[in-house]
This record gives structure tokens, C-alpha cells and sequence, in this order.
């Protein structure tokens, strides 16, 4: 195969597939620290030229990761859907990104694909993709999990309440979760990190979720992001699990740097389906990923982060998750070095989640060694709730007390459902209504203080822990 | 006391069991501009941490009457360290004579590296040397090195040219809105460049925000450097036994 382009009196040859794919991508300082971003702007366009008239089924043919060595790559070939991707295999990456934009592309359409659809191919498509492109046929991805609520209907916007406590103490814990109660937060979980990571810390903190949960009926799933061998122990002593939780990556040696492999996933997947403790659906599972992940490991194979990030939904997918964020800004400035980079990437990510069938949110975050703030916060809700994202992760006042960089606001998700007109889950809204929390215009009310919704609350708050 | 009833604030009473930022109120849908301010204030202070470049004359004077040495990493600037952490760990090429003519075979060399907050080494990098040095009698120390631009992992340079038995770097971890002066230690067996991170031991949350104080972290690290002289190594081996000395503090993550 030979990869070459004459753009403005010069010629750009890529070696291999992996080189222009990563060549194509939108320059980022990851693939610059790698080694594998193009030199120039104008290599950068010669790439995506050349990977327009590339047939999309080249990467049925072409492994970016080698099968034998990687068994993510072997999942995603062995688990193609070739009748499925029967209506796009004609195409090049440039014919399917054209036809994704068309109209005939609809909801039914693109949900049908999915599983035909390999991550490379959904990389490769996204690289030729403006940010417009991104959200537009995001926004058509339907895709629709349930466990005590259900997430992804049209016009609805999830989020995860992420009340993290840098000692995990449970009564402040419980602070930060009833603060977000307050705002209508939390339908798609919540959902705490554990500063300490070991069984009996995170069976503390799950009682503790549960126990409010019970106490004000609230439809909603609880998790404690543990590792996933600490959760299979933990359902082994039958502590209250809704949602298993697991970090994954685009490459075995990634996956194995955060200590699971498939195995481990399947485990914990059918333990936690056995527990049988969803009302409206069984999507048991919940993955966190990251552009970066693999080369922060060292586990990239020479691959562009963006595409190693899109492989990582392809672990995600085989276990049918209730929810999937991308920690968009979370991994520093030396993958994605300013806001520009996070709001491309957590678009990207979006959207190469959700064309592979996954119930795709983000966490729109951002370090105090990169070059953002909350302006670009800002911008990146408001595209990403455009294009209809899943959930969105929120903590108090958008500051994160235990991990150390900041997230959304629970306000934030006030500015969103007024200006954007997007929901909460059905079975959650239903329950702020009955908590008196919805004022007759649709709004969260914001309750005085001495309204004794509020002040039953906060004194069922004092006694819990 | 008070007949009239005052209004509480329910939120006060419970503000003590975390410093997240809750019962903020509204303004509308958005955050009150009290909040917002605050926050932009703890964001610029981490940010400055990041970026106001280490006074090493200071630091110098803070340290007498240890001598000192000065070296570069491999990134010229701020921009390019972040995002070029591979540079970071490496000296850059015009390090001095001075770590060549330094003597050789010390026990330990010190190494105070700016890292991601200037602001936490120059506030708690030298009473830290100056309080290990103290409990440190009979071992040979070299001249405390002050790296600029500088990684974890620029100690194992350092510590190699230098002979050193042991190198602890002393290095500014990532800020966070509520900590943006926390100081790590690094304590290496050896140092080498290519020493994975699992060969050394950390100590972090070393600052005045109820994290570790000075005298607590020497005796840590002092410990550590002893039973690293003793069994020959550091790193996991000798996690397990630390962990128990002092209870880790909550706050800024690890620089590595």
C-alpha cells in the first residue's frame, strides 16, 4: 500500500498505517511527546488527504496492534459484526465520514452499524472530522442503558454527583452527596473515588451510599471506584454493589498497567449481573478512560493516543456498561496541552464512543499544569450536552478536594438544563418532584434554608456515618 | 445569650467534616460571585505555583551553611517541561563542572527540584534539608544539588555524576485549589538514569495545611535512608515498613 500525497509542491510519504494515522490527528502534545505527531500543518492535512481515499475495510485487513500480541485487538477482530458493516463497506474513510453527515445516516441507521464498526475504523473517520461533524452525528447516536434509571433518552442530560473526601470520611462524604441532591444531581451516579484504595475503606463508603440511597428512595445507582478485583472480593461478602468500576486502556500492556485483562472484566461482570439489584434495566458495569492512558504506560505500539483511546471502548463494549466517561483533562498537559486540545479531544472521544454503541459522558476537567480553566469548562459542557452526551461528572464547586484538579460545578448543570432545555433522568426527575425540589416551571428550586425539605436533610445528613 | 433568633447557616456546622466546596447558594442557576472569585483566587495561586520560576538565591541563603550546586534539566523552559516530561528527568548538557569536581562517594546528595510548584520548595525545601542533615550525624552528605526544570527521576543524573550512595529529591507536587506548596521526597538506592519508579520510596503532603510537618517527614525519610543504607535498596521492598511510621496525609498527588 502506498501512502503519499503531493500537497503544495511537496511530496509526504507515510510509511505505514500508523504513521498517517497519527500523521492525521489533530496535533496534540501526547503524539508530540511520542514521537508520531506530523512535523508540519501541511503534513498534517496530506495525511488526512490520503486517509480520505483510504477504503474503510483496509482496516479489516491491517491490525494497528499486532493480533497475536495484543488480546484487545483480537476481541475487536473476533467480535466483528461483518453483516452489520455490509452498508459502509463500499466506503472510504472520507465516503463514511460524508455519509455519516447525511440524512439517511439517522438514529435507527447508526445504531444498526455499530457493531460493523471497528475502533480504528471510528478513529480514523473522526480525524476527518471538524468539531461540528463531531457533535452533529453524535447527537443522532442513540444509545439507551438502565439500572434504576435509564440514560441516554433524547433530551436528557446524566450526571455522576462525585462527593471524594481527601480521607474519605463518610459524614463529609455525605455532605458533598446531599449538597448535589440539592441541585438534581446524580441520576447517573453516585459515584465516589476512594482516597484509599483496599476492601474495608471502600465497603464503608458503599453502606454508607446505600444507606442513603434507602433512606430518601432514591432511584439512583451508587458505586465506589475500586479496583475491580477489590469489587469481585467485595460481592464475595455481599456488600451492597450497584455498578462495578474499572479504568481501561486501548492495549493488553495498558490494561494490564491498571491490573485487569478481560478475564478479570468477564468476572467481574457476570458477579455483578448475579446480584440482580438494577429495577429498570441490568447494565452493570462502569469504565473510565483516557487519551493518554496507553502511552502514559508505555503500552501504545507506536499508535496515535486518540486511536489507542478509541480501542479502549472496544473493551468497553463487550460488557455492556451503564455508563462510560472519558477523564478528558485528567491526564495533563503533556498528552493534552491547553483547552483547545481538551475540548477537540473530549469531543473526539464523545463521539468515537458513541458511534460503537457505548453510553459515552465525560469528565470535563482539566489540571492546574495545563493551560485551562473554567472558561473552557464552559465551552466543552455546552458543546458536549449539544451533541447529547450521556452523563457529565460533577463535584462541589467544580473543585475536586481529594484528586486535586477541577471538574463541573453542580450549577453548572443548572445553567445547562435552562439554557440547553436537557433533563434528568425520567425515574430521577420523578423523584425530585416528589421531593418538592422542582419548581412548577420544570427548575430546581433553590430551597431556603429553613424549608423543611432542606432541614430534614441536612439532619438525616448529621446522623448518617 | 442571644434572645433575637438568628438565622444559621445549617451549612457551617457541617462544613466541618470536608473542605469541598458546598452550600455555596445561587445566584440564578450559577455559583454566587463571592464563590467564583474564591475559586479563580485558589486556581491563580496554583497556577503561580506552577509557573513563577524558583528563586535559587534564596534558596541558597535558606540553606547555609550548606554548599550548593546548581544544574539544569534538558527543558529549557516552562512551556516545554510540561509538556516534554521526558526532559525534565535529564540533565541538560551544560550542567557545570562543578557536579564533576564535587566530592565523590557520598552517602546521600539532596537534590531540591522546583517540579510543579516553585512555591512549595521555596517554602519548605530547606527547614526539611536542614532538619534531616540534624539527625543525619555520621553520614557523609554532598552539597545539596537545586535543579531547575527539573523531574523526580533528574535525581538519578545527578546522583550518578555525583557517586552518591543515595539521592532525595526534594520536588513541588502537582498544586492543587487547596494545597499549592506541597513538597515530595524521593529517596533512591543508587541512583542511575533508567531507575523505574517502583525502585524508589516517596513521601509527599509535606506542608503546613494539615499535611506532614518537618520534623515528622525527617524522621521519616531518616528512617528510610537507614534502612536503605542497611538492606542496600529502595522501593517496594521497603514500602510496606514505612507506612507504619507515620500516617500519610491527604492532599496533592505525587509528582513523578
Amino acid at each position: 500500500m502506498i501512502l503519499r500525497c503531493d500537497l503544495g509542491g511537496q511530496r509526504y510519504v507515510f510509511s505505514d498505517l500508523k504513521r498517517l494515522m497519527a500523521a492525521a490527528s489533530p496535533r496534540r502534545s501526547g503524539d508530540e511527546l511520542a514521537g508520531l505527531a506530523a512535523a508540519t500543518d501541511a503534513e498534517r492535512v496530506a495525511a488526512r488527504i490520503v486517509l480520505a481515499d483510504l477504503p474503510l475495510d483496509t482496516f479489516l485487513g491491517e491490525a494497528l496492534v499486532p493480533y497475536e500480541d495484543d488480546e484487545v485487538t483480537r476481541l475487536i477482530v473476533d467480535g466483528h459484526d461483518s453483516e452489520a458493516f455490509a452498508a459502509v463497506s463500499h466506503l472510504t474513510v472520507g465516503g463514511f465520514r460524508d455519509w455519516l453527515l447525511s440524512h439517511e445516516a439517522d438514529s435507527d441507521a447508526l445504531s444498526k452499524l455499530a457493531p460493523g464498526l471497528t475502533p480504528e475504523m471510528v478513529a480514523a473517520v473522526s480525524k476527518l472530522m471538524r468539531n461540528q461533524d463531531l457533535i452533529s452525528v453524535a447527537r443522532k447516536c442513540k444509545v439507551i442503558t438502565a439500572f434504576r434509571t435509564t440514560l441516554g433518552l433524547p433530551g436528557r442530560l446524566g450526571t455522576r454527583l462525585q462527593p471524594n473526601h481527601p480521607t474519605d470520611d463518610l459524614r463529609g462524604v455525605a455532605v458533598s452527596v446531599l449538597d448535589g441532591l440539592l441541585y438534581g444531581v446524580g441520576d447517573a451516579v453516585i459515584g465516589i473515588n476512594p482516597a484509599t484504595d483496599n476492601v474495608p475503606n471502600a465497603i464503608a463508603l458503599m453502606e454508607m451510599l446505600d444507606g442513603l440511597r434507602q433512606q430518601y428512595d432514591i432511584p439512583a445507582q451508587t458505586c465506589v471506584l475500586t479496583h475491580v478485583t477489590n469489587a469481585i472480593e467485595i460481592m464475595n461478602r455481599r456488600a451492597p454493589v450497584d455498578l462495578v468500576f474499572q479504568s481501561v486502556a486501548g492495549s493488553e500492556a495498558a490494561n494490564r498497567g491498571f491490573g485487569v485483562d478481560l478475564a478479570v472484566l468477564t468476572e467481574a461482570h457476570e458477579a455483578a449481573l448475579a446480584l440482580k439489584r438494577g429495577t429498570v434495566g441490568q447494565n452493570v458495569m462502569y469504565f473510565e478512560t483516557g487519551q493518554g492512558a496507553a502511552l502514559s504506560a508505555d503500552a501504545h505500539h507506536g499508535v496515535d493516543q486518540q486511536t489507542m483511546e478509541t480501542r479502549a471502548y472496544a473493551v468497553a463494549r463487550a460488557y455492556q456498561p451503564m455508563i462510560v466517561n472519558t477523564v478528558v483533562g485528567f491526564i495533563g498537559p503533556e498528552y493534552l496541552y491547553d483547552g483547545k486540545q481538551i475540548i477537540r479531544a473530549g469531543l473526539e472521544d464523545h463521539f468515537c464512543g458513541k458511534l460503537l454503541g457505548l453510553p459515552m459522558g465525560c469528565d470535563v476537567c482539566y489540571t492546574n499544569h495545563a493551560e485551562a480553566d473554567q472558561d473552557d469548562m464552559d465551552g466543552l459542557m455546552t458543546l458536549l450536552t449539544t451533541a447529547g452526551c450521556t452523563f457529565l461528572i460533577c463535584v462541589p464547586g467544580a473543585d475536586d478536594v481529594m484528586l486535586n484538579y477541577q471538574s463541573l460545578s453542580f450549577h453548572d448543570v443548572l445553567y445547562l438544563r435552562s439554557t440547553l432545555g436537557v433533563k434528568a433522568a425520567p425515574e430521577f426527575e420523578a423523584w425530585l418532584d416528589r421531593m418538592g425540589m422542582v419548581a412548577p416551571d420544570g427548575r430546581i428550586r433553590e430551597l431556603e434554608l429553613k424549608d423543611p425539605r432542606i432541614s430534614h436533610m441536612l439532619a438525616q445528613a448529621s446522623l448518617v456515618a | 445569650m442571644d434572645d433575637v433568633a438568628r438565622p444559621t447557616d445549617p451549612w457551617s456546622a457541617l462544613r466541618a467534616s470536608t473542605n469541598a466546596r458546598i452550600g455555596l447558594g445561587r445566584s440564578g442557576d450559577a455559583m454566587p460571585l463571592k464563590a467564583v472569585l474564591e475559586f479563580q483566587a485558589a486556581h491563580a495561586t496554583a497556577r503561580d505555583a506552577v509557573h513563577t520560576p524558583l528563586d535559587l538565591d534564596a534558596v541558597e541563603a535558606a540553606l547555609q551553611p550548606l554548599s550548593t550546586l546548581r544544574v539544569k534539566s534538558s527543558a529549557p523552559d516552562r512551556p516545554t517541561y510540561l509538556r516534554r516530561p521526558d526532559l525534565g528527568r535529564r540533565l541538560g548538557d551544560e550542567p557545570g563542572p562543578d557536579l564533576d569536581a564535587a566530592d565523590k562517594g557520598a552517602d546521600v546528595v539532596f537534590v531540591v527540584a522546583d517540579g510543579l510548584s516553585a512555591t512549595a520548595v521555596q517554602m519548605h525545601a530547606a527547614p526539611l534539608v536542614h532538619a534531616c542533615v540534624e539527625r543525619l550525624k555520621g553520614f557523609k552528605i554532598a552539597p545539596v544539588v537545586l535543579a531547575s526544570q527539573a523531574r523526580v527521576a533528574l535525581g538519578d543524573d545527578v546522583g550518578e555524576r555525583v557517586g552518591a550512595t543515595l539521592v532525595a529529591v526534594l520536588i513541588g507536587e502537582r498544586p492543587g485549589l487547596s494545597v499549592a506548596e506541597s513538597l515530595g521526597v524521593y529517596l533512591t538506592y543508587e541512583p542511575r538514569r533508567g531507575r523505574r519508579d517502583s525502585e524508589r520510596n516517596c513521601i509527599s503532603n509535606i506542608h503546613g495545611k494539615g499535611g506532614l510537618s518537618y520534623a515528622l517527614a525527617a524522621d521519616k525519610l531518616v528512617w528510610l535512608i537507614r534502612e536503605a543504607t542497611r538492606l542496600k535498596l529502595t522501593g517496594v521492598k521497603l514500602k510496606d515498613d514505612v507506612d507504619a511510621l507515620a500516617p500519610a496525609a491527604g492532599g496533592a498527588l505525587p509528582e513523578t
